[in-house]
């Protein structure tokens, strides 16, 4: 591991301004946060990252779970993903979002691990994580070899010629089905940014992956208020029961009215090279009947754009079963 | 696994203590033969990683870890993890190095009460905090129920995940766990046994919850 100086900032003011010292917010960054360090420290060993200057947010006040007066939910950025995942109101009103933090990684590392780490969370592409190896999301312009082979586990939805890193996060599929809004603090001041925005397409550029620049802190996340009577579920299929990651998941959120579904938000993980939001599924899905005929319907339309790779293709078929199971599930809750 | 300090005391003649004495001096014959400068500590490369020892690490940090109810108080390099802290620093070597990479569970401890991967933190991220390793759970002759539980269901084979284990399963006690095995088995996902004693480890567990 390279050396580093690690710093405790006194507040998120202190915080930004020294982050804003850094070139670049993305891969190859020289001042990087620290939360749960579950995904940075390992990087740090491989030398994948090698920041100059580690701040530690941790102390900083950002753990809160708190409700908003517009009934929804904000969520601090250094909350853990166990504190989330086991909220009596999460678990009532969100409770996909559970389901999908539960399904990822261990207890331990939920344990440690940040709600906004979890947005930051870095693809387990085997090239990605050896220096050894070219790879455009490391070392722009080295090349892809995973194009080639060993994409058995890469992604199927929004890779380039340069990229098809797959996004690892279950957190991050139930938080686009909820329609959440990641707040950032920054140089410049405060904004707000829809989830589907945050997260960028690897396109010639796979080392930028969200649009965060140099400085912005992730200060917390937000849910909208929830809708009463929703229906939903989140389904992870992997190689193992536990521990791994996914292979196929989905995560739904249905609004069923006199048996027909009058609305429909359905995201997909371990296909996409984000967190995978399918409006295909999502409109074959609106107006029909709540049965098994559309179920299938919605998950062959989420599929028909999928491209996959020399030893996936499979996933196609899996990611279509996947979401018919997991439609079928949340209307029969 | 209540060897505080394993260099405290000469009468006790464990293996650990063999292999920590006889390493150090074989290591110290060996500077004394081929580095005269270093063994008599005068005018050896001041950069050398040789000589950097204690105080004189560069750029190191002070910090007081409060490991198994006692402050310690060290000077670390900053990329020093909690486990190597643990393991090499304050010389505790029942909490076990793995995989160095949040893979297997062995190096689980808990802070502030909650289990976490020792490897995947640093020790300057936890000044002041409360941590409890292996040793600080019980004694050879006071075990924790866990301890006697792992024990009575033969919970191991080569006893190198285990300390993980218990560390884990003492932690799932304060959990939202179902009463079943398959969310004994869930919870319990991130602690690997290469010996593959998992039925065991379940039944440790479960006559722990259900005695408790």
């Amino acid at each position: 591991m390279h050396t580093f100086k690690f710093i405790r900032p006194t507040d998120s003011a202190a915080a930004i301004a020294a982050a804003a010292e850094s070139k670049t917010a993305q891969q190859g960054a020289d001042v990087r946060f620290l939360g749960g360090g579950t995904t940075l420290i390992d990087l740090m060993k491989l030398n994948v990252e090698t920041p100059a200057r580690v701040l530690d947010i941790n102390r900083l006040p950002l753990d809160k779970i708190e409700l908003m007066p517009d009934g929804g939910l904000k969520i601090g950025a250094t909350a853990r993903n166990s504190a989330l995942a086991y909220d009596a109101r999460v678990q009532r009103d969100y409770v996909v979002l559970s389901q999908a933090i539960l399904n990822g990684a261990s207890a331990q590392v939920r344990n440690m691990a940040t709600v906004a780490g979890n947005l930051l969370q870095r693809t387990r592409c085997a090239y990605f994580r050896d220096t050894a190896m070219p790879c455009n999301k490391r070392e722009p312009g080295t090349g892809c070899p995973a194009i080639e082979s060993g994409n058995r586990t890469l992604a199927i939805f929004g890779a380039s010629d340069h990229c098809i890193a797959t996004n690892p996060s279950d957190m991050c599929v139930a938080l686009v089905a909820l329609e959440a809004k990641v707040h950032v603090q920054g140089p410049k001041g405060p904004r707000v940014i829809a989830f589907g925005d945050f997260h960028l397409l690897p396109g010639s550029s796979p080392d930028r992956e969200t649009v965060l620049e140099p400085g912005d802190l992730i200060t917390h996340v937000t849910l909208p208020p929830p809708i009463a009577g929703s229906k939903q579920f989140y389904l992870k299929l992997r190689d193992r029961a536990s521990y791994e990651f996914a292979l196929a998941s989905a995560a739904v959120v249905l609004t069923i009215t006199g048996g027909k579904v009058t609305r429909a938000r359905v995201a997909l993980g371990g296909v996409g090279t984000k967190p995978w939001r399918s409006p295909e599924a999502e409109a074959a899905l609106t107006g029909k009947a709540a049965n098994d005929a559309t179920f299938r319907q919605a998950a062959e339309a989420a599929l028909r754009g999928a491209k996959p790779q020399s030893e996936n293709a499979f996933k196609i078929e899996l990611a279509k079963r996947c979401l018919t199971h997991t439609l079928r599930t949340a209307a029969a809750s | 696994m209540s060897d505080d300090d394993p260099q405290s005391d000469p009468s006790d003649p464990t293996r650990r203590k063999f292999l920590v004495t006889t390493g150090s001096s074989v290591a110290a014959s060996l500077v004394a033969s081929y580095v005269p400068a270093l063994a008599s500590g005068s005018d050896g490369d001041s950069d050398s990683a040789w000589a950097q020892t204690g105080s004189s690490l560069e750029d190191a940090v002070p910090i007081t870890l409060r490991i198994n109810g006692k402050d310690r108080q060290l000077r670390i390099d900053s990329r020093t993890t909690l486990l190597d802290c643990i393991r090499e620093t304050v010389a505790l070597t029942g909490t076990k190095k793995g995989c160095d990479h949040g893979q297997c569970g062995a190096c689980t401890v808990h802070v502030n009460g909650k289990r976490v991967l020792s490897c995947l933190n640093f020790a300057l991220m936890h000044d002041g905090d409360e941590i409890t390793t292996i040793e600080g759970l019980g004694t050879p002759d006071a075990l924790h129920p866990m301890q006697a539980a792992f024990v009575a269901c033969d919970g191991y084979q080569c006893g190198y995940c285990t300390s993980g284990q218990i560390m884990s399963a003492v932690a799932l006690l304060n959990e939202p766990c179902g009463p079943e095995d398959a969310a004994v088995k869930e919870l319990m996902s991130g602690n690997i046994c290469r010996c593959g004693a998992y039925p065991n480890i379940v039944a440790a567990i479960q006559q722990v919850r259900k005695g408790a």
